[in-house]
Order: structure tokens, then C-alpha cells, then sequence
């Protein structure tokens, strides 16, 4: 280059060097966290994935590694999903609406929103911790699934009603209008063409909080939920357990067959988790694709 | 500043005029106290095509949305003044904002038909309203009206999405066509479409006179001339000169409003 | 003058034909109440929290004295001789937090960065819902991930490391809240506009002096609200820390050994047989209002940063 100077170049050639050097050390931090994830998976099903098995499935949890099973784990969280979703799905959508479209801007509404954004930062134990005050005791639910399921559906109503929010506001104002100007109230334009242009976005915000509260383990255990259930619930006032607290009874035990055990009861709560990711990306994309 | 009274037309022109839909009496609207009309009076004829024009930020727009109280939607807004709709003002504390938008409809720049499917377009504001007659037949009708019926009606179910840009428009007339409301407001209905959709509208627009009264406000001069029978010149909110559209054209009476038709300014 | 007929009304809408209210619509009152009263309970969630806390919390100073319970370096709630010094617990988290962020401050942001500023679309594309997936996955998980795998592989490395010990929570905790890092920051440095980029390198500068001259310190709200946020998280952390890192009350300043955060002694108290009422119970309560204190003024400083400084472009 006959325009600049020898020294000028050899600048140039350290600060290139310094972007390319710079360049790939994101690109191995990037590719390192994907590979972590890849190590953790691949841990997880070498070690369980030998135990499963029919007997894995049909057995109730045993002091004797060969006969222990995930049977009421699996119910007590086939059942918390249900009660979480017939709890949470509703209030929080209604929030959210509430929010978006008939609170206004005011400061009573501004302090509900600080209130929601803080309560989501919220430690899960200590959800636990109110949940074992107000459920269990104060209303005698007792160590109950109906108290498991309201100290969740506590715990996720923040990210139902953050992501209800976003979806309903993604809403253009132009369909709004064209509703009013119909002589349609206001209820009626959120019933008939808010709330079905924002359902794919409050669904994928609905499965999100739906995970966490299955995989969430402190907040069971402050309730109670208890480690050793050798029998199936019957209905939302039976003791209970579930996946996370049967993983992590499992995991504190000395002996590494129950540690191999506990990866296998992993595989079961991941296989759980993705299953219904699967089933939120398919809701979506069916609405989203009915929408255009 | 002057505007014209019904009995001077009768009294100079002997005409016979229709009766006035809308009274407008000093009419204001200001947001959070700052005024965007400032006592606008006139009277929007029955059957006829009022135009509103003027340059941008006149508050033409403002005007018309006060018509159906779809201002009432914005914070801050106060409306100073009456607007009377059949010896009823729209603004009483008595009136209902959701039945005056049963009969005064609107259409807006930009289409905006519903995510749904055509049928399902026109049919959504009748059925909220409990309409009980046959709503294929309200749709066939109120897609005639709009010009639009041809060119849709063997795919009513499609999505409304996949119409053109005129013929979204075309829908959302239709859409507020199926309330048959009393008056239809247009807010620059085409100023988003391309000039041969426009040229369709305005045709339409002629053909929807004889059954309807209309309010436009439009930014193009030449539309208003081509197709109104009444204008409005409006700027900073006052409105500084209103009559019959040739008049404006031709003769407009305010030094303000030659400038403007003839387009000294704007 | 020829008399015109008098405007006609609509007739057959249904409704009535004059512009006056309808007697009240009570169906869409009763509509509202019900999503005001759905509003609501997030507000009385948090006041049920703070009386909760407050009042447990109250109880306990009652028969411990504050200055015992802040200052003090022995925790040992539960047995005679007994002693309410609660630092061992805080510097146990602090250790776990302290650890994380070491590992998930910086690495977040490098994600951050190669995913906004480096990775084509195509590799964007995946990338992200992986690093989402991290973020998805329970800490459980993570718990057992720090037993089984990290601690053994860090016994081939540092032989004398206890097998519950704070350097696989710290790591573990790390992996956790690297995801959030990531994603935060990335939205972040997204939303700087490209037109600052573009002047930058119009200017003559290298990739790397854009990125850490102009488009961080343009994004730098987001970047530390993030970080903020994660580091709230990982001090709510519980079961990862609970499995892996133990249940031992600790001043040592050593990473290789077994100590107690916070989380970790309220998850101890619920599943012991500690009698509620007495004060070994209520230790619970204080304990927990400490966290609860600590992560709530981490996210309204959090909260505050983004508001305040929020870089606001055109």
C-alpha cells in the first residue's frame, strides 16, 4: 500500500490480528456453552437410560434400587400439570388482558407492572415458603396436590401475565379500531379479535411457565410433597409426589445405583418438558397459520 | 371566516336541500388543552358528499373521528361544543358511544380488514348487534354495494389477507356498509392505494350517494373536486371556509381559501 | 320549501332505535370485575409475602438479638451450644454467586456478542433456541449434573476437593444463568442501531474496537441489567447448590469445601423435624426474608438501570 507508512501498517496488522483473535474466542465461548449442553445430555442418558424399563415405569419407589419405579412421580406430575394449567391459564390471562386493555395508563397500572416485574425475580423457595403459610396451613389444605398446585400456579402467574402482555400488545391498534368503529364494545373487541390474534404468543408464554413449574423442586418440598409415596392420588386433597422431588430423593442417596436411577427419572422429567414444547410449537404454528 | 346557512342557500338559490344529518355547533376538541379544532360550525347534508380538506395537521382527521366518538378511544380529549345527530347531541351524557358507532360508520387510510375470512368480515359487526335476517344475504348485499361482490364471491371463506390493497379497502367499506349506518366517514380511503383502486372508489363513492350520507377527508385536492358535493377548508384547526364545492373551487370567498385551492401553499 | 321526510332510523338491528345508553350492560361489569379481581391477586401475593416474612421474621429477633444474627460467624441453629450468626450462610451463597458470575459474566456477554455482531443468520438461527434450551432445563438437573459429573472431573484435577464442595455449585450455577446472560445481551446489543456501527467502521475501525469501543457501551444498560438479573437468580438458586455443594456452614475462604447458602439451610429446616414455633424453626423465616431482601433490591436496581439508562434511539 504506497499511501501509508510502515508503521501505520504494522498498526493495522496488530489491530486485525486483535479482531480476528477476538472473533473466535466468542465463537468458542458460543460453541463451548452449546457443546456444554451436549456433555450434560449425553451424561445424563449414559447413566439412565439402562434403567428404563416396563418395571421402571409400573413401580412405586422402593428402598431396593432394582424395584424402585417412577409410577407416582410421573401421576403426581401428570396431575400437577393440570391443576397448575386449570389454575394459572385463566387468572393470568385475565390479568394480562386486564392490563393491556382496560387499566389505562395510570399510576395504579404502572404499580401493578413494578409489582408483577419484581415478583418474578422472586426466589422459587420462597414461593414455597408462602405456599407452605397460606395453603397449607392457614386454609388446612395440608400437604395436599391442590396445594402444590396453587404455590406453582403463584410462582408462574408473572410469567404468564409478562408474556400475555407482550402477545396481546403485539396486536395492531388497526384492528381495534375497525371492531370500535362497528359499534362493538369494548369486551367484545378483546373476545372476538384481540385475544385470538395474541394466542399463538400467549400459548408459547403459557408452555414456558408451564415447564418451569414442572420442573421446579423447592417449592414442593417446602410444601411437602413427600419423598417415599407408594400409592397414586386419588383426587387434588391426596399427598403427593412428583418427578423433581422423587429425582432429587434419589440423588441424595449414598448408593450410585439410585444416583443412576435418579438420571433415569431425568430422562423421563426431560422427555416430559419436550413433549410439551413439541405441543406448544405445534398449537402455534396451527393458529399462526389459521391467522394468515 | 364564514360559513354558509341553509336559509341563505334557499333564500339566494331557491334550492331545495336536503335536512342536515349532523349540526355541528362550535365544536372543539382539545387534547390535554391544546386545541386541534377550534369551534368548528356546519351541517353535513343528507345524501350528499361533504369533503374536508386542508394541509396536514389541520385537524380534519381529529374533526371526522369526533363525528363517531372514536376520539373518545384517546387520553386527554375534550369536546367543547354540540354535534347533533337527529336532535340528539352525540356528546350527552345520556347517549351511548357504542350505539352512535352503530350509525355512524367509518373507514379508515389504511385497510384493516379483520384477520378472518371475507364472510366472516362482514358478518362479525352485524352478529354483535343481533341481527336476525339472513346474513348471507346481508353479505352478498353489502359486498354489491362496495363494488366488490364479483370478485369475491366464490372464495368468501378465503382469508380477507389475501385480498389487494384496493380490494381490502373495498372490504372494509363493505364491512361498514353491512351496519347500514346513517353516515359513512372516510378518512383518506385512498391515499394507501394505487390510482386505478382509487379511481373504483370514488366511482363507488358517487354510486353510495343516493343511499347514504359520507364524510370525506382527503389530503388530494382534486379528489375532493371530482367527487364532493359540499367542501370544508379547514387550517389550524379553524374552519376557514365551507359551501358547495364548485363555489370553493371557483369562487371561494376567502383570500385563504384561493390560496390554498389553487395551490399556493400546502 | 318542500317538505322532505324526517330522517328514518334503522329498524330490525335488534336494538332499540335511540343513541341512549342501554339499561347497564351487566355482562360486560361483571366481565371487568373478574379481570380486575385476576390483576389483583398478583398485588396480594406480594403483600401475603412481605406480612408473612415480616410478621415470622419479627418473632424471631423477639428472642435473637439482630446484631447476633448480622454479625455473628457461628451458625448453628439447631443443636446446644446454639448460635445465630448468619454470615456462614451468606458467605456461602456469596461464594456459589460470586463463583457463577465469574464464569457466566463473561461468557454470557461473548455469546452475546458473537450472536449479535459475528454469527450469520443461519447459525443464529440454532444457536439460540440451544441456548434456550439450557435456560429451560430444571436445576435438578443441573444438581445432578454438579455430583456426577463436575465433582469427579474436578477430583482428577484438585485431589484433595471434598465431594460436596462450592466450586460445582459455582460452576454449575454458572452454566445456569449463562443462557439468560446470553439472551438479555444479546437483545441488548440488537437494538443498538446499525447506523452507529456503520459510522464506526466508516471511520476505519476493526471489528473488534466497534464491538467493545462503540456497540457495548451503547447497549451497556441492557448488558448490566442482564447481569444483574442473573445474579439475582443465582442467588435464589437452590437445588443445584442443596446436591452438590452441602450442607455444611463455612467462613473458609477455600472453594474445594463443603458450605450452606441460604437457600440450601431453608430447604435443610423444611425436610428436618424441627418443631414449627420454636426458634430453631423460625430461623426459616429470617433466613428467607434475607434472601428475599437481597434479590428483590438486585432486581429494582435492575429495573431502575434499564429505565433510567436505557440508551433511546431516533
Amino acid at each position: 500500500m504506497a499511501f501509508i507508512s510502515e508503521q501505520e501498517y504494522q498498526n493495522l496488522q496488530h489491530r486485525h490480528r486483535k479482531a480476528r483473535v477476538f472473533q473466535r474466542c466468542c465463537a468458542a465461548v458460543t460453541w463451548a456453552s452449546v457443546f456444554l449442553l451436549a456433555v450434560l445430555l449425553y451424561q445424563v442418558c449414559a447413566d439412565g437410560l439402562g434403567w428404563l424399563d416396563w418395571q421402571f415405569f409400573n413401580s412405586f419407589p422402593s428402598r431396593f434400587p432394582d424395584r424402585a419405579g417412577i409410577k407416582s412421580a410421573l401421576v403426581g406430575t401428570l396431575w400437577m400439570i393440570a391443576l397448575v394449567a386449570v389454575f394459572s391459564i385463566p387468572v393470568g390471562i385475565s390479568s394480562a388482558l386486564y392490563l393491556e386493555e382496560f387499566a389505562g395508563k395510570g399510576k395504579f397500572a404502572k404499580f401493578v407492572e413494578l409489582n408483577i416485574s419484581n415478583l418474578s425475580g422472586v426466589p422459587s423457595i420462597v414461593y414455597g415458603i408462602l405456599g407452605l403459610a397460606i395453603f397449607v396451613r392457614y386454609f388446612a389444605l395440608e400437604r395436599s396436590l391442590i396445594s402444590g398446585a396453587l404455590t406453582m400456579s403463584l410462582l408462574i402467574l408473572p410469567t404468564i401475565i409478562i408474556a400475555g402482555r407482550e402477545a396481546i400488545r403485539g396486536v395492531p391498534m388497526s384492528i381495534r379500531y375497525a371492531a370500535l368503529s362497528l359499534g362493538a364494545t369494548r369486551w367484545q373487541t378483546t373476545w372476538a379479535h384481540v385475544l385470538p390474534a395474541s394466542f399463538p404468543g400467549i400459548m408459547t408464554g403459557v408452555i414456558l411457565a408451564l415447564s418451569r413449574a414442572i420442573g421446579e423442586t423447592a417449592p414442593l418440598i417446602l410444601i411437602g410433597a413427600m419423598t417415599f409415596v407408594a400409592f397414586l392420588p386419588q383426587g387434588p386433597m391426596d399427598s403427593f409426589t412428583a418427578l423433581p422431588i422423587q429425582i432429587y430423593n434419589w440423588v441424595s442417596r449414598p448408593q450410585p445405583e439410585f444416583h443412576e436411577l435418579a438420571a433415569a427419572g431425568i430422562i423421563v422429567l426431560l422427555v416430559v418438558l419436550l413433549l410439551m414444547n413439541a405441543t406448544a410449537i405445534y398449537i402455534r404454528s396451527r393458529t399462526e397459520r389459521r391467522l394468515k | 371566516m364564514s360559513t354558509m346557512e341553509n336559509a341563505d342557500l334557499v333564500n339566494d338559490r331557491k334550492k331545495i336541500l336536503p335536512p342536515a344529518v349532523l349540526d355541528l355547533k362550535e365544536v372543539s376538541v382539545l387534547y390535554s388543552g391544546k386545541a386541534a379544532v377550534k369551534k368548528v360550525s356546519c351541517q353535513i347534508l343528507r345524501n350528499r358528499i361533504t369533503a374536508i380538506i386542508g394541509p396536514s395537521g389541520c385537524g380534519k382527521s381529529t374533526l371526522l373521528r369526533s363525528l363517531n366518538r372514536m376520539n373518545d378511544f384517546v387520553d386527554g380529549v375534550t369536546i367543547e361544543g354540540e354535534i347533533l345527530f337527529a336532535d340528539q347531541n352525540l356528546y350527552g351524557i345520556e347517549v351511548d358511544p357504542v350505539q352512535v358507532r352503530r350509525r355512524i360508520g367509518m373507514v379508515f387510510q389504511k385497510p384493516n380488514p379483520f384477520p378472518k375470512s371475507i364472510y366472516n368480515n362482514i358478518a362479525w359487526g352485524p352478529s354483535i348487534n343481533g341481527y336476525t335476517g339472513s346474513m348471507d344475504e346481508l353479505v352478498e348485499r353489502s359486498l354489491s354495494q362496495a363494488a366488490l361482490w364479483d370478485e369475491v364471491k366464490d372464495r368468501l371463506q378465503e382469508s380477507a389477507l389475501n385480498l389487494s390493497g384496493g380490494q381490502q379497502q373495498r372490504l372494509c367499506i363493505a364491512r361498514a356498509l353491512a351496519m347500514e349506518p346513517q353516515v359513512l366517514l372516510m378518512d383518506e380511503p385512498c391515499s394507501a392505494l394505487d390510482p386505478i383502486s382509487t379511481s373504483r372508489i370514488e366511482d363507488l363513492l358517487f354510486e353510495l350517494k343516493t343511499h347514504y350520507t359520507i364524510v370525506i377527508v382527503t389530503h388530494n385536492m382534486q379528489q375532493a373536486a371530482r367527487i364532493s358535493d359540499y367542501t370544508a377548508f379547514m387550517e389550524m384547526g379553524i374552519m376557514i371556509e365551507f359551501g358547495e364545492t364548485d363555489q370553493i373551487f371557483t369562487r371561494p370567498n376567502i383570500k385563504r381559501t384561493e390560496e390554498y385551492v389553487t395551490g399556493r401553499f400546502g | 320549501m318542500e317538505q322532505l321526510s324526517p330522517i328514518e332510523f334503522p329498524v330490525g338491528k335488534g336494538s332499540n332505535t335511540s343513541i341512549h345508553k342501554a339499561g347497564m350492560r351487566w355482562g360486560e361489569f361483571v366481565i371487568k370485575i373478574w379481570l380486575q379481581v385476576c390483576a389483583l391477586i398478583s398485588l396480594v401475593t406480594t403483600a401475603a409475602v412481605v406480612v408473612l416474612l415480616l410478621v415470622e421474621s419479627v418473632k424471631f429477633f423477639k428472642v435473637v438479638s439482630p446484631l447476633e444474627f448480622f454479625f455473628g460467624t457461628r451458625w448453628v441453629p439447631l443443636l446446644e451450644p446454639s448460635s445465630f450468626g448468619v454470615l456462614p450462610l451468606l458467605w456461602g451463597t456469596m461464594l456459589i454467586t460470586i463463583g457463577a458470575a465469574v464464569i457466566a459474566l463473561p461468557m454470557g456477554l461473548a455469546c452475546a456478542i458473537y450472536l449479535s455482531e459475528y454469527a450469520s443468520d443461519k447459525i443464529r438461527a440454532w444457536v439460540k433456541p440451544t441456548l434456550e434450551l439450557l435456560a429451560g432445563i430444571p436445576t435438578i438437573v443441573y444438581g445432578y449434573f454438579a455430583l456426577t459429573f463436575v465433582t469427579p472431573l474436578l477430583k482428577t484435577f484438585i485431589p484433595n476437593i471434598q465431594v460436596f464442595n462450592a466450586l460445582s455449585g459455582a460452576i454449575v450455577v454458572g452454566i445456569m444463568i449463562l443462557p439468560m446472560i446470553a439472551t438479555l445481551s444479546d437483545n441488548a446489543l440488537r437494538s443498538v442501531p446499525i447506523s452507529l456501527r456503520q459510522a464506526a467502521y466508516a471511520l476505519g475501525a476493526t471489528s473488534y474496537e466497534v464491538t467493545t469501543k462503540v456497540v457495548v457501551p451503547a447497549g451497556l444498560s441492557g448488558v448490566m441489567a442482564s447481569y444483574l438479573l442473573a445474579i439475582s437468580r443465582a442467588i435464589g438458586e437452590t437445588m443445584a447448590v442443596t446436591i452438590a455443594s452441602g450442607q455444611t456452614p463455612n467462613l473458609s475462604l477455600s472453594m474445594l469445601e463443603s458450605i450452606q447458602t441460604m437457600t440450601a439451610y431453608i430447604v435443610q429446616i423444611s425436610l428436618g423435624d424441627t418443631p414449627a414455633g420454636s426458634v430453631g424453626y423460625q430461623t426459616l423465616f429470617a433466613v428467607a426474608t434475607m434472601l428475599f431482601l437481597i434479590t428483590l433490591v438486585l432486581n429494582i436496581i435492575s429495573q431502575w438501570i434499564l429505565s433510567r439508562f436505557r440508551e433511546v434511539y431516533d
